[in-house]
């Protein structure tokens, strides 16, 4: 076991960790951050994403002790300082972005993420971003509608409905 | 102006704010003070016998409480089949045994064989390593028609071949199809498969079993669809433990799609080791291993010839299929095949005559069951590639010739066993035609080819059964359960409602549009009224959700026990006003009566219910509180026009999906958001299924060749366009209050035709007509193939 001292959602936190312990099994079971899935064990599907010095990174793909030091966001950590969704979270509610709500959390990360780098993505850029993450309930239709709406794009007129 | 609450309006759904902010409550979520982990030990070969398994090493590894085997199980039940089907002969199909955990015998890859209890998953993990097996791998049975071949290795020794059953549809109609095809004017055929498919839920599935040593009671929290069903099949038939001992609970569950209907063996291993360990026991599926237990979904070869006469007419429909069960009978497999596929062979045409043989073969593969649209998928595959290669043969618009064959008047009698309530097929073609513009198909058709693509354009018509079922219709086909639906609706004395519903909602929304519902209904505001589903232990008894049954069984419930509710609190506002219960209204939350200007507030009414000073007594109880059970009619029909255009590269045989459009019949529109999501998903699984998914077995040994994300390529963002979606041309349902008819699954169901259809045309104009039918999944390498072999 090893100590590692992290901040996770702007809190500093300290833990013995395994050696093979994974962030997101730090997040989940030693934080109790669920709102981290697990949907896969070969880092394809997302659910696990969060930031680690404000890149997007899959939980299940780094070790807990590599991230002593970093500045870790998860979903619970999303919100507004009033508690109200934040913009990308509330396009996701506006449109529909979500149903069983397991992968959410891995886009909303990842949406979060693009819309750093790119504030205005097109279709085609969006749905190229999210290759690593795994949707089966809404057939993306929404997630992108959902995405375009938080950059500011007119959603409905792009998506041709 | 769209409605801003109530049926018909798109409220935003309350679920997500909890989803969107990490605060759902998902089983994995969920950890039991004292909890120990179970990691199961499974078959790496597909057939084999146990001769030994020796756990004496593992059993003292460190943290290891107990490895339990096929032996601890012997004092119990198997895994129960929900469903009987009887064969054409009249006989029982064969229903084999299906352990907990394998004894004798490993049946398939994955099929568990030990489970090891330990402190930590790491140690349960570890100490499985250390188990020694002796297993004699015996050769493996994967292609159905070699497993029905004389001599064929057995996968149930005791069964004497690996036939399920030969069941046949109408049998009485076998020899005027036969006669009907030996006459027709023309008959097309097409041999075809039904790819085998996962259905994929993102959240893996977990359960946890508890015992409360003070009280004998058990608790299984674990990812189901319907809590209810597990508790019954899982108490009753595997476990013993009487109903009252026994809550289930299925809290946020993320995804279903057919997957988590069924009692699987690691429900009933977990709630068997808390009880025997006095522990509380988790296990968490990894993918790997939800490829190898979860139940996939299709896999059928079949073969179809369609009869038309001089004019068109279609006269026949004759198919026989295989129909993989895999190495068991998962809980509702028999009829996935039988009646909830044969009986839409008649699709939307007045085709007077079907005859499908459906022989159900045993293989050493994972059990088959429902995946979304079960068995209408398969159907209208068949239904609809068979009259776009007719038309092609014939050399007549795909369009015409369905509409020429259309059932146009309702109720309307099918040859296969169902009546068809309602609907508008012709309307639903005509909003087809104009929203996906053929009108402008040739023009982007020259633009493609110009870049050197085909373009194709696909159609598709489809009618599916919902809303499952009418109790005494279904015991009569074999099902071994009712199929109703429950609610119970409480009011409270300051004036909310709770519905506590047997439905289960796993992504479709129920905490908000049952709430819609209840406000039309009573003019309540939307935040007045509370949904609770899936606790066995605060909701009535239910069958749950799965076949598009929420909104229309589990609905029709809530509405019938809410208007038991209204009816009360009239008779008490009655009682306030003095007035003649008759006279009664309740509007916009209040009741009043007729022709006057007296009323009562609704939250008067529910303090006199439960402060019943002022009250009849002597006629009434006192509180607000009613169940109503409500088992269908009939089952309900929605149906659907589909078009899809490709682009396929013809040096490399890449299909890309340029536009999606649809026209459903749903009947009656709930909420038109959530609607047009369930299209959306529903059309990614099929178009998934048809370009991309394939669960794969090596045909000799039987190792499943793709068990995870690396090898099963699960449709992802850039792999679909925007979908054009519409469902506003419904012919509401006759039999149910809301004039529903389910929406969950008409996207899977109507998609996989069309797409081919698509394909097929593109690859036609590119001057590949020998190319009739390509099977799925289109891979580049196999459209590529098909045109250039």
């Amino acid at each position: 076991m090893t100590e590692v001292t992290m901040t996770v959602n702007g809190k500093s936190v300290s833990r013995p960790v395994r050696g093979n312990e994974l962030l997101v099994e730090f997040l989940r079971e030693q934080l109790r951050l669920t709102g981290t899935h697990v949907g896969c064990d070969t880092s394809q599907c997302g659910a696990c994403c969060v930031h680690v010095n404000g890149e997007l990174v899959k939980a299940c793909t780094m070790f807990a002790a590599e991230a002593d030091g970093a500045e870790v966001a998860t979903i619970e950590g999303m919100a507004n300082a009033d508690g109200s969704l934040n913009v990308i979270q509330q396009a996701f509610q506006d449109h529909h972005g979500l149903q069983c709500g397991f992968c959410t959390p891995g886009m909303v990360m990842a949406a979060a993420a693009l819309l750093k780098d790119n504030p205005t993505p097109t279709e085609a850029e969006i749905r190229h971003y999210l290759q690593g993450n795994i949707c089966r309930c809404t057939g993306y239709h929404n997630i992108i509608k959902a995405i375009m709406a938080a950059s500011g794009q007119d959603a409905g007129k792009i998506a041709a409905e | 102006m769209p409605k801003d609450h109530g049926i018909g309006a798109s409220t935003k759904r309350r679920e997500d704010v909890r989803f969107l902010t990490g605060t759902g409550n998902y089983t994995d979520d969920i950890n039991v003070y004292g909890q120990a982990y179970v990691h199961f030990l499974r078959s790496d070969v597909a057939h084999g016998t146990i001769n030994g398994i020796d756990t004496a090493a593992a059993e003292a590894m460190p943290g290891v409480l107990h490895i339990f085997t096929g032996k601890d199980f012997e004092a119990v039940g198997g895994i129960p089949c929900g469903w009987q089907v009887t064969d054409r002969f009249g006989q029982p199909m064969k229903e084999p045994k299906h352990p907990v955990l394998a004894h004798g015998k490993v049946r398939h890859v994955g099929d568990p064989i030990c489970a090891v209890v330990a402190e930590t998953l790491e140690q349960a993990r570890d100490a499985a390593e250390a188990i020694e097996l002796d297993i004699d791998e015996l050769p493996a049975v994967v292609n159905m028609a070699k497993a029905l071949e004389d001599g064929a290795t057995l996968v149930h020794d005791d069964l004497g071949d690996n036939l399920c059953y030969d069941w046949g549809f109408v049998e009485e109609n076998k020899e005027a199809v036969d006669e009907a095809i030996k006459n027709a004017a023309h008959v097309t055929t097409l041999e075809l498969v039904n790819n085998r498919v996962v259905p994929n839920p993102m959240e893996p599935r977990v359960a946890i079993g508890d015992f409360n040593a003070a009280s004998g009671d058990s608790t299984l929290y674990t990812t189901s669809q319907n809590p209810h069903v597990i508790r019954l099949l899982m108490g009753a038939f595997v476990l013993g433990i009487p109903e009252h001992k026994l809550r289930v609970v299925a809290p946020d569950v993320g995804g279903g799609f057919g997957s988590k209907i069924y009692h699987y063996a690691e429900e009933a291993l977990c709630t068997f080791a808390a009880k025997a360990l006095k522990r509380p026991v988790k296990w968490t599926s990894t993918r790997s291993e939800a490829f190898m237990s979860d139940a996939h979904g299709r896999d059928h070869v079949t073969t179809i010839e369609l009869a038309l006469d001089a004019d068109h007419k279609f006269t026949a429909v004759r198919t026989s299929t295989l129909a993989n069960m895999g190495a068991y009978l998962s809980t509702f497999a028999p009829s996935v095949p039988t009646w909830l596929h044969g009986t839409l062979m008649a699709g939307n045409y007045t085709t007077p005559l079907v005859y499908c043989n459906v022989r159900a073969v045993f293989t050493n593969t994972v059990p088959v069951d429902a995946y979304r649209g079960a068995g209408r998928p398969e159907a209208t595959y068949q239904l609809e590639r068979v009259i776009d290669k007719a038309a092609r043969e014939l050399g007549v618009d795909p369009i015409e010739i369905r509409r020429k064959n259309f059932v146009t008047e309702f109720p309307y009698q099918t040859p296969v066993a169902v009546e068809y309530d309602s609907g508008d097929f012709h309307r639903l073609m005509d909003k087809l035609e104009a929203a996906a513009d053929f009108g402008g198909f040739a023009a982007r058709r020259a633009e493609s080819e110009k870049k050197g693509m085909l373009r194709g354009l696909g159609i598709n018509c489809f009618i599916e059964a919902c809303g499952i079922a009418p109790s005494n219709l279904v015991g009569q086909l074999g099902a071994r359960a009712g199929l109703y639906e429950s609610a119970t609706v409480r009011v409270n004395a300051t004036g909310g409602l709770v519905v506590m519903t047997g439905s289960h909602s796993h992504g479709q929304g129920h905490e908000t549009v049952f709430p819609q519902v209840i406000s039309e209904m009573t003019g309540l505001e939307e935040h007045m009224v509370e949904i609770e589903h899936g606790d066995t232990a605060n909701t009535p008894m239910g069958m749950g959700t799965y076949g598009s049954r929420s909104i229309a069984v589990g609905g029709s419930a809530m509405v019938r026990a809410t208007e038991k509710i209204i009816n009360k609190m009239k008779k008490i506002a009655a009682h306030l006003m003095e007035a003649a219960e008759g006279d009664i209204e309740l509007k916009d939350g209040s009741f009043s009566v007729a022709g006057t200007d007296k009323s009562v507030a609704w939250g008067d009414v529910c303090l006199a219910a439960y402060v019943p000073h002022n009250y009849p007594l002597e006629d009434i109880e006192p509180g607000l509180e009613e169940t109503a059970f409500y088992d269908p009619a009939n089952f309900t029909y929605p149906a659907g026009a589909y078009a899809c255009e490709v682009e396929v590269d013809p040096e490399t045989g890449k299909v890309r999906i340029d536009r999606f459009t649809t026209a459903d019949d749903f009947g009656n529109v709930m909420n038109p958001m959530i609607v047009d999501g369930q299209v959306h998903g529903g059309l990614a699984q099929g178009i998934g299924q048809a370009l991309l998914e394939n669960s794969t077995y090596d045909p000799e040994t039987g190792q499943l060749l793709s068990a995870s994300y690396m090898d099963y390529a699960m449709p992802r963002a850039d792999d679909v366009p925007f979908f054009k979606v519409d469902h506003t041309n419904g012919t509401p349902c006759t039999h149910n209050p809301l004039g529903v008819k389910g929406c969950g699954e008409a996207g899977a169901i109507g998609s996989t035709p069309t797409v081919v259809n698509a394909v097929v045309d593109a690859v036609q104009s590119g001057g590949h007509k020998h190319v009739t039918h390509i099977d799925m999944p289109l891979t580049p390498g196999r459209v590529w193939a098909a045109m250039n072999g």
